[in-house]
C-alpha cells in the first residue's frame, strides 16, 4: 500500500460533502423552524387549522413568541393527505409493478426485453411537472366524467367510495399519478432481481410439470419477496415527497380532512410550494417558520423511510 | 430414459387422459398471462398517452419565435426560459459532477472503516430527500441569509445538492464493477494513487460514470420544485449576474402557464413541456444505449 497522499485526501474531502449536506440541511431547517416548534408544540400534528392570523392586526406575544393575532397552525390534514395518497399509489403500484416486471422477465424474449422494458422504465424520466400537466389536461376530465361517477355508483356501499365525486382533483387522482411515477422504480428493480434467478430454478419447476405461469406464480414471485419489500419502501419515500405533480392534481385542500377517495387533498410537499408566497406576508415570520417545520418533518420522514429501504435492499438498485 | 414429447404429456403424464384439474390449470395459466400482460400494457399506454399529449400539442406550438423572443407576460417566446434551463442544468452539473465523481471514487477505492460506510449510506439516503426540502433549504440559506435573492447561483447549488449524491452513488457502483485485478496490476507496476484512478480505473468505467452524470443532468433539467423559491421567474434573458437576478426556466412555464386562461399561455406551456420531455427522454435513452454498448 502507498501512503496516504494529497490525491487521496482531496478525494476524501469531496466525500465529506455528503455528510455535510445532511448536517446543513437538518441544522438550517431546525434553526428556521425553531420558533414554530416552540409555538406550535404537538398541537401542530393533531389539529386541522392553517390560519396565518389577521394580516392587519398588531402582532401579539403568546408564551414569549410574537405572532399575528389569531394565528393557528395544525397540519393533520396534510399528514392525512400525504399518507393516504402515497398508500393509494402503493396499493396500485405494487401489484401492477410486480406484474409488469414478471411479464417482462418471463414472457418477453431476451433479445427485445430491454427495448420493450423502456415502455415502463422511461416513465421514470418524465419530469414530475409533465405528469402534472398530463393529469391536469387528460386524467382529471377523464376521471371526473367517466370513471368516478361509475366507480361511486358501483361501490357506493363501501365507505369512502360513495359519492360525491367532486371535481376530479383529489386523493384518487393524486394516488393514480403517484402510482405511475413510482411504478418504474418497482418494475426496474424486480426485473433485475428476476433476471438474477438461475434458469435451473425455472427448469426444475417445469420438469415437475408446472405450467409456465405456475412457475411464475409459485417460484419466481416468492423469490422476489425480499427485494419487493425494499423497493416498496423506496417507492413510498418517493411518493411521500413528490411535489409538482401532486400540486397540480390534488385540489390543494386547506384545513379539512378528505371525506372520501375523490375528495380534494394537499400533501406536505405540495403545501410548501403553494403556501410559501402567502406565508412571506406574515411580518412575524411564524408562517414561514411553520412551513419550514413541515419541511423538517418531511425531511425526517424521508430519511427514515429511505434509510429503512436501503437496509432492506441489496446495494445495486 | 423417457423424454416427454409435448407439454401436455409433460404435465399429464404419458398415456393418461387430461383431467379436469389439468384443464383448470391451463385456463388459470392463460388468464394469468393475460392479467400480467394487461398490467404491462396499462403502463405502456400511460407513457404513450403522455408522449402523445406532449408531442401533439407541443409540435403545433413550435415556431421560430419560441427560440428568438423572450416571454412577454403570457405570450411571446421561450428564449429566456430555454436559456435559463440550460444555465441552471449545466451549472448544477458543473458543480455536482466533480464533487460527486470524486466522492464516488473515494468511496469505491479508499473507504475502509465506519466513517466511509456512513458516508456511503448517506449518499444512498440523500438520493431520496424530497427536492422541495432542498428548495426550502436553498431559499432559507442562500436567498435569505446570504442575501443572494432569487438567482442562478442559488438554483445551481440547490440542484447540485440534489444530484451530487446520485452521481457519487453511480460512480461508486461503476468503479466497483471494474475488476480488482486491473487495480492490483496498476499498483504492481508502481503507479501512484493518482495514476491508478485517472489512467486505469476511471477510463475502464468511463461510460458508466458518464451515464450517471447524464441521468443526473436529465433529473436536474426536469426539476421544478427546488427552483421555484431559489431561481424565481423573469421575463428577460440573463444579464450575466450570478446573484440578485431571477431567471426564467422551462418547467416553471409548464406549471404556471397551463393555469392561465389564455390560449397563448397554453401554447407556451405545451411547447415547454415538449422541449423538456424530449430532451429528458433523449438524454436517458442515449445514456442507456451507451451503457448497453459497454456490456457487449
Amino acid at each position: 500500500m502507498t501512503k496516504p497522499n494529497l490525491f487521496r485526501w482531496s478525494l476524501g474531502l469531496t466525500a465529506t460533502v455528503l455528510p455535510a449536506t445532511l448536517i446543513l440541511l437538518v441544522a438550517f431547517l431546525c434553526i428556521q423552524a425553531w420558533p414554530a416548534m416552540h409555538f406550535n408544540g404537538l398541537h401542530f400534528l393533531v389539529h386541522n387549522d392553517w390560519n396565518l392570523g389577521s394580516q392587519y392586526g398588531t402582532p401579539v406575544k403568546v408564551n414569549g413568541t410574537t405572532i399575528l393575532p389569531g394565528a393557528h397552525y395544525g397540519i393533520l390534514f396534510l399528514i392525512a393527505g400525504t399518507v393516504l395518497s402515497s398508500l393509494i399509489a402503493l396499493v396500485l403500484a405494487v401489484p401492477i409493478g410486480v406484474a409488469a416486471a414478471v411479464f417482462l422477465s418471463e414472457a418477453v424474449p431476451g433479445g427485445v426485453r430491454d427495448l420493450i422494458a423502456l415502455f415502463v422504465e422511461l416513465l421514470a424520466s418524465v419530469p414530475s411537472v409533465v405528469f402534472g400537466l398530463w393529469g391536469y389536461v387528460v386524467l382529471i376530465p377523464f376521471l371526473s366524467h367517466h370513471v368516478f361517477p361509475v366507480l361511486a355508483g358501483a361501490l357506493s356501499f363501501i365507505p369512502f367510495f360513495a359519492p360525491p365525486t367532486y371535481s376530479g382533483y383529489g386523493l384518487m387522482t393524486s394516488g393514480l399519478v403517484l402510482c405511475l411515477m413510482v411504478v418504474p422504480l418497482i418494475t426496474a428493480n424486480l426485473r433485475e432481481s428476476a433476471a438474477a434467478i438461475p434458469a435451473e430454478t425455472r427448469e426444475a419447476a417445469r420438469a415437475l410439470g408446472a405450467t409456465r405461469f405456475e412457475v411464475l406464480l409459485r417460484v419466481i414471485i416468492p423469490e422476489l419477496w425480499r427485494p419487493l419489500v425494499g423497493v416498496t419502501t423506496l417507492a413510498l419515500g418517493r411518493a411521500l415527497g413528490e411535489t409538482m405533480a401532486v400540486l397540480m392534481v390534488s385540489g390543494n385542500a386547506l384545513g379539512y380532512l378528505p371525506q372520501n377517495i375523490y375528495s380534494p387533498i394537499s400533501t406536505m410537499a405540495a403545501f410548501i410550494v403553494s403556501q410559501l408566497d402567502s406565508a412571506l406576508q406574515d411580518p412575524t415570520g411564524m408562517a414561514v417558520a411553520s412551513l419550514t417545520e413541515i419541511g423538517l418533518i418531511l425531511l425526517v420522514i424521508s430519511l427514515l423511510v429511505n434509510g429503512a429501504a436501503r437496509m432492506l435492499l441489496p446495494r445495486q438498485a | 430414459m423417457y423424454l416427454p414429447e409435448s407439454r401436455e404429456e409433460a404435465i399429464v403424464g404419458a398415456g393418461r387422459r387430461p383431467s379436469v384439474s389439468y384443464w383448470r390449470r391451463r385456463l388459470v395459466s392463460y388468464a394469468g398471462w393475460i392479467v400480467v400482460g394487461t398490467c404491462f400494457l396499462l403502463l405502456a399506454a400511460a407513457l404513450i398517452d403522455i408522449l402523445v399529449l406532449v408531442v401533439s400539442h407541443g409540435i403545433g406550438s413550435l415556431d421560430l419565435k419560441l427560440f428568438t423572443q423572450a416571454t412577454n407576460g403570457v405570450s411571446g417566446g421561450l428564449l429566456n426560459a430555454i436559456e435559463g434551463t440550460a444555465l441552471v442544468t449545466f451549472g448544477s452539473v458543473a458543480i455536482a459532477a466533480p464533487l460527486g465523481i470524486g466522492a464516488g471514487v473515494f468511496l469505491a477505492e479508499y473507504a475502509r472503516g465506519w466513517l466511509p460506510r456512513v458516508a456511503r449510506y448517506l449518499a444512498d439516503v440523500l438520493v431520496g430527500v424530497p427536492s422541495i426540502v432542498l428548495g426550502l433549504f436553498g431559499y432559507i440559506t442562500m436567498v435569505v441569509y446570504a442575501g443572494w435573492h432569487f438567482s442562478l447561483s442559488a438554483g445551481c447549488i440547490t440542484l447540485a445538492m440534489m444530484i451530487m449524491p446520485y452521481i457519487a452513488r453511480s460512480t461508486e457502483l461503476a468503479m466497483r464493477s471494474v475488476s480488482p485485478t486491473l487495480r492490483e496490476s496498476a499498483y504492481a507496476l508502481g503507479a501512484s494513487d493518482r495514476s491508478v484512478v485517472m489512467r486505469v480505473m476511471l477510463p475502464a468505467c468511463r461510460r458508466a460514470v458518464l451515464t450517471g452524470v447524464l441521468v443526473a443532468m436529465a433529473l436536474s433539467m426536469g426539476e421544478t420544485a427546488p427552483l421555484i423559491y431559489t431561481v424565481g421567474w423573469s421575463n428577460y434573458v440573463w444579464h450575466g449576474q450570478f446573484t440578485h437576478e431571477p431567471l426564467a426556466y422551462l418547467t416553471y412555464v409548464i406549471w404556471s402557464f397551463i393555469n392561465e386562461p389564455f390560449p397563448t399561455a397554453h401554447a407556451l406551456a405545451f411547447a415547454a413541456a415538449f422541449l423538456v420531455t424530449i430532451f429528458a427522454l433523449l438524454i436517458t435513452v442515449s445514456a442507456r444505449v451507451m451503457l448497453t454498448r459497454m456490456d457487449r
